[in-house]
């Protein structure tokens, strides 16, 4: 293959070579690298704060932070890790570098807003965090902001929080129309909505979900800024206000928010099981509907966060079953993947250890999230450490998994060099013990009696607690090997090759990094991405001895 | 399935149906091939369009906001929820009246009479001045400040906020009448920036109406 | 045939740990009121379904990864196999019909609890009651008055309360009320009979106890864990919470819900005394109700 130099293409805002990637490059390739980045310094930074947190708690009394500061400490954690972390890495990094390339496009639908919407985001994590140290103090009333509370700690922090908040919403609104527009507008002629690859299908249900949510938090949180500058009494209840109503309203963002963090990765795995497994992926139709039945299903689902919150019983009721019914088109996905995998011939390498891993944190988170959707369940553990482990098993052991898979699977398209497999492994098997430990008893303290958002506990649950806080230290320990392997592998990694994985998908087919203009030539009409495996009954005899 | 898929893989430029391969030589080369080229006008249409079904989901969550509020919170004795309703019904009807001007204002740029265009723009964009003037006009006549109740806080949110799209929208027409004027960035083959905007005050427009009739009339 | 037999055979095997574990294995703590043990069974059930789908799904993973894990030099693909129609509504109907058995199922216990049936009744009876009756409000349906206890319902005429689990059932006129008033960081119960106001909950093993609950300044939650209930309240929502305690002993009630620096703090306890040693402990405490 000859590889088109891409000085042959007149790019007058594209600085070459590492600076670029500090530049307001419009290329969706750079774009991607500048999310997965700037993600991956912010989840350090959340790392880190999780750290103070388990630090705190490895003791029963308040002992190593004052408690004003472990408040602040818990809202930059979620904040950090939701909005700075996870959304724009799984949607704005792996989404803008291969969507493109999906579609048989050039670039993004808007690769100028696209460069627009990411570079909100660094200012807004640099305002979240400075107001810790400049506007004297952080938000304190966690990631959810519930009123009253949040009108009452100091306001200088809240508000500094609701405008990066409203900032990095802003930027996932302008990624969510760039991604609808390119899947659906940008399709290369002749390729067909249903032969595009998975993770299309999971990045166009996160875009829908994302347009139509993020707004909703953005006039609440316009409304809740009101109510602490202006002194209105939207939410507050002593000015004829109502509590609730924020919740219902920052719940239906929140809520399939949980879905824009899960579902590209849902797409993102269903791209590299078939890859190493050398199989098609299973139920293809299948996937994409249940997909989209997710998509309408999660826009349903948000009041289940507030059975607590004195809402009717019939309100209870339909929540708990819409919400049930999401473990519906879940488990199709999950049953798809075994059957991907059911007579391949998997290479079982460090993304795929990932990749299966995130099936079982999953599996395991959702089998809570069924429980806990049960009104009467969540009475009990509601607010629970209970929680925390759910959703850490789901954000962490699903998405978080799942990000670390696709970063040793793609990480030779992006560079042209294997990341180290020993290096991988140590990784993988540090992370997997460590996430375990750290979560798994974490449901056990909730259903005994461990609310969240403490910083002090029954001494009865020390020894469960110093546990998890022993697996949050293996997990620091685990970005070690991996930062190590991106960097070294980075200048002396041994040479992928084009298309070390012998994949099928559209980005595989061009060099590794691939040219500015993405393929030398016209992009390839790519209409079985995962047309693996062989059908000859002589072959297929042999493949299962 | 006419090809085996493995094969595609090994060619570096795989045509997998030999039937698509010619047509679609000449299709992607409309492609952009640069990344700063805009993208085509129908795309940057429904980009748009994508948009404002965001912008309408804010207005969808204040509204949601604001009929819970009505129903369940009750206002504080001596409030209620009447307003005067004489200069808002001219407003609404200001407004209506100027999105068919803009229509006009469409018609007349498609049809490349530009200096009728413009001043179907400019007519367009006095009522949308009037509008907000009528609204200035309002806020300074009602007898409550934003933090009298729950009902006026709310009133002043909606209509604010609606306020401010008007402004922009009042701002994206005087641009695009320069634009018609200096330069021939609108055209009757370029007017995106036209149809954009166009499109944008309708959407204000309508939401304008379902305000009317959820804050004036409910 | 022989393989369909062996794996008949090891699903029954699993479907009989999985139950077997999840209504033998523990993970609760002790049960100290009515609705604990009907908690509690749902629970053994949600528990029982998840470790057969959890183990389940482990071994076919890990078998999977193991019998078709790809050999050192082997270059070539799986089988091109892309789906199966019968095999895909299987395993969509499964789920659908455990789920909805799931759903029916938890309705049925939240309707042991106290979550369904007496609302209905009482915001039927009193729609009319309400000025706000043609609204789409969230709290609507729960929006009641009080009835049960004629001494509030005199002396606060109208007012709305809001409620998850309560019962307005009182045939014996037996219910002990507790006033609860959650602030930054305690809670304050106060006995309307005896005028008694204490920092710990004193309740009688046997005795139903009506809590009417009230925030003074930000969220809190109620929870008791060994009665496996909780309850927000929330500042302008006048909440009940109905229980009725079983067994004798001191158990914590914590706040679940983050209320600020001193959330972790916020704690105490719930005293289930016998009936005999409840009703020394009210002699003991009552004040006279001029001295209020």
């Amino acid at each position: 293959m000859t590889i088109a130099n891409p000085n042959d293409f007149n790019e007058p805002l594209q600085p070459s070579g590492w600076l670029r990637y500090f530049s307001f490059s419009l290329d969706h390739k750079v774009i991607g690298i500048q999310y997965l980045v700037c993600g991956f310094i912010f989840y350090l930074i959340g790392g880190a704060l999780a750290g103070v947190i388990r630090v705190e708690l490895a003791s029963p009394i308040s002992d190593f932070v004052s408690r004003d500061t472990y408040n602040e400490v818990l809202t930059l954690h979620g904040t950090i890790m939701i909005f700075l972390w996870i959304v724009p890495v799984v949607n704005g990094g792996f989404g803008n570098y291969l969507i493109p390339f999906y579609v048989g496009a050039r670039d993004m639908a808007f690769p100028r807003l696209n460069a627009v919407a990411f570079w909100m985001i660094p200012p807004a994590g640099m305002l979240l965090i400075s107001s810790y140290f400049l506007a004297g103090a952080a938000a304190q009333s966690g990631w959810t902001a519930y009123p009253p509370l949040s009108l009452t700690t100091p306001a200088a922090g809240q508000v500094v929080w609701i405008l990066s908040v409203l900032l990095l919403g802003g930027s996932s609104i302008f990624g969510a129309i760039n991604f609808i527009a390119t899947v659906l507008k940008l399709r290369r002629p002749g390729l067909k909505l249903m032969q595009l690859p998975m993770y299309c299908w999971a990045m166009l249900g996160t875009s829908i979900l994302a347009v139509l949510s993020t707004p909703v938090l953005a006039g609440t949180l316009i409304l809740l800024s009101f109510d602490i500058i202006a002194h209105t009494g939207f939410f507050n209840p002593t000015l004829g206000g109502n509590v609730v109503v924020y919740q219902h309203l920052f719940w239906f963002y929140s809520h399939p928010a949980v879905y824009i963090m899960v579902l590209p990765a849902f797409g993102l795995v269903s791209e590299i099981l078939p890859v190493h497994a050398r199989k098609p992926l299973f139920g293809y139709v299948t996937m994409v509907y249940s997909i989209m039945a997710i998509v309408f299903l999660g826009l349903i689902v948000w009041a289940h966060h507030m059975f607590t919150s004195g809402t009717p019983p019939w309100m209870r009721l339909f929540f708990t079953i819409a919400t049930s019914f999401i473990a519906v088109p879940t488990g199709i996905k999950f049953f798809n993947w075994l059957a991907t995998l059911w007579g391949g011939r998997i290479a079982i390498n460090s993304a795929m250890l990932f990749a299966c891993a995130f099936i079982l944190n999953f599996v395991f988170g959702g089998i809570t999230g069924v429980a806990l959707a049960q009104v009467p369940f969540d009475i009990h553990v509601h607010d629970t450490y209970f929680v925390v482990g759910h959703f850490h098993y789901i954000v962490y052991g699903g998405t978080v998994f799942v990000i670390f898979s696709s970063l040793y699977h793609w990480y030779p398209k992006f560079t042209g060099r294997l990341l180290n497999e020993d290096l991988g492994r140590l990784h993988f098997l540090l992370t997997f013990i460590g996430f375990n430990l750290c979560f798994l008893p974490q449901h056990w303290l909730g259903l005994n009696g461990m609310p969240r958002r403490v910083a002090e506990y029954d001494p009865a649950f020390t020894t469960l607690n110093q546990i998890s806080s022993v697996g949050a230290l293996l997990m620091a320990i685990s970005t070690l090997p991996l930062l190590i392997n991106v960097v070294v592998t980075a200048f002396k990694g041994e040479i992928a090759g084009d298309n070390p994985w012998n994949a099928l998908t559209p980005e595989w087919l061009t060099s590794s990094p691939p040219p500015v203009e993405n393929w030398p030539g016209e992009a390839p009409l790519v209409k079985e991405p995962y047309g693996y495996g062989h059908t000859e009954p002589a072959l297929a005899q042999e493949a299962t001895p | 399935m006419t090809t085996s898929p493995v094969q595609t893989a090994s060619e570096p430029n795989p045509s997998p149906s030999g039937q698509a391969n010619a047509p679609l030589s000449i299709e992607t080369s409309e492609l952009p091939l640069d990344h700063s080229h805009g993208a085509h006008l129908d795309v940057r249409m429904f980009g748009l369009a994508t948009f404002l079904v965001a912008d309408g989901m804010t207005f969808a969550g204040f509204f949601a906001a604001y009929l819970t509020f009505r129903a369940v919170n009750p206002l504080p004795p001596g409030s209620n929820y009447e307003l005067e309703l004489i200069l808002p019904t001219i407003n609404t009807v200001i407004l209506i009246i100027s999105s068919f001007t803009f229509h006009r204002a469409g018609k007349e740029c498609r049809a490349d009479r530009l200096g009728a265009s413009r001043v179907w723009l400019a007519i367009t964009g006095a009522l949308g001045a009037a509008f907000l003037a009528g609204q200035m006009v309002e806020y300074f006549s009602l007898p409550f400040g934003l933090t009298e109740n729950l009902f006026a806080s709310t009133f002043y949110a909606l209509t604010g906020f609606h306020g401010l799209h008007v402004t922009l929208g009042v701002i994206c027409i005087a641009i695009v009448a320069l634009q018609t004027h200096r330069g021939g960035q609108v055209t009757a083959a370029n007017h995106f920036g036209l149809e954009a905007a166009e499109l944008y005050w309708h959407f204000v427009d309508v939401i304008w109406v379902v305000l009317f009739g959820l804050l004036y009339l409910l | 045939m022989r393989r369909a037999a062996g794996l008949a055979l090891a699903t029954i095997a699993l479907i009989a740990t999985g139950i077997w574990i999840g209504f033998n294995v523990n993970l609760l703590p002790v049960v100290a009121s009515a609705n604990a043990p009907v908690y509690d069974d749902l629970f053994k059930l949600l528990f029982s379904i998840g470790i057969i789908l959890f183990v389940g799904i482990t071994i076919v993973l890990v078998y999977s990864l193991f019998k078709f894990r790809r050999r050192v030099g082997d270059q070539g693909d799986g089988l091109a196999i892309e789906g199966n129609l019968p095999l895909e509504i299987v395993w969509t109907a499964i789920p659908a019909v455990v789920v909805l058995f799931i759903g029916i199922y938890s309705y049925d216990i939240y309707e042991r609890m106290g979550g369904m049936t007496s609302f209905h009744d009482h915001s039927a009876m009193l729609a009319g009651a309400s000025d706000n009756a043609s609204g789409i409000g969230a709290e609507l349906a729960s929006n009641i008055e009080v009835k049960a206890h004629p001494e509030i319902a005199n002396t606060e005429q109208g007012k709305r309360y809001w409620a998850g689990i309560a019962s307005m059932d009182d045939p014996d006129n037996k219910t002990l009320p507790v006033d609860v008033t959650a602030m930054q960081f305690a809670f304050i119960f106060h006995y309307p009979e005896g005028n008694i106001t204490s920092g710990e909950l004193h309740v009688s093993a046997g005795q139903p106890v009506q809590l009417r609950m009230e925030a003074r300044d930000v969220i809190h939650a109620f929870w008791v864990p060994q009665f496996r209930l909780k309850q927000d309240i929330i500042p302008g929502q006048p909440t009940l919470l109905s229980f009725t305690p079983t067994k004798p002993g001191t158990y914590p009630i914590v706040c679940a819900e983050l209320c600020g620096p001193y959330h972790g703090g916020m704690r105490t306890n719930v005293v289930v005394h016998d009936p005999d040693s409840f009703q020394t402990w009210l002699d003991q405490n009552r004040q006279p109700a001029i001295s209020a």
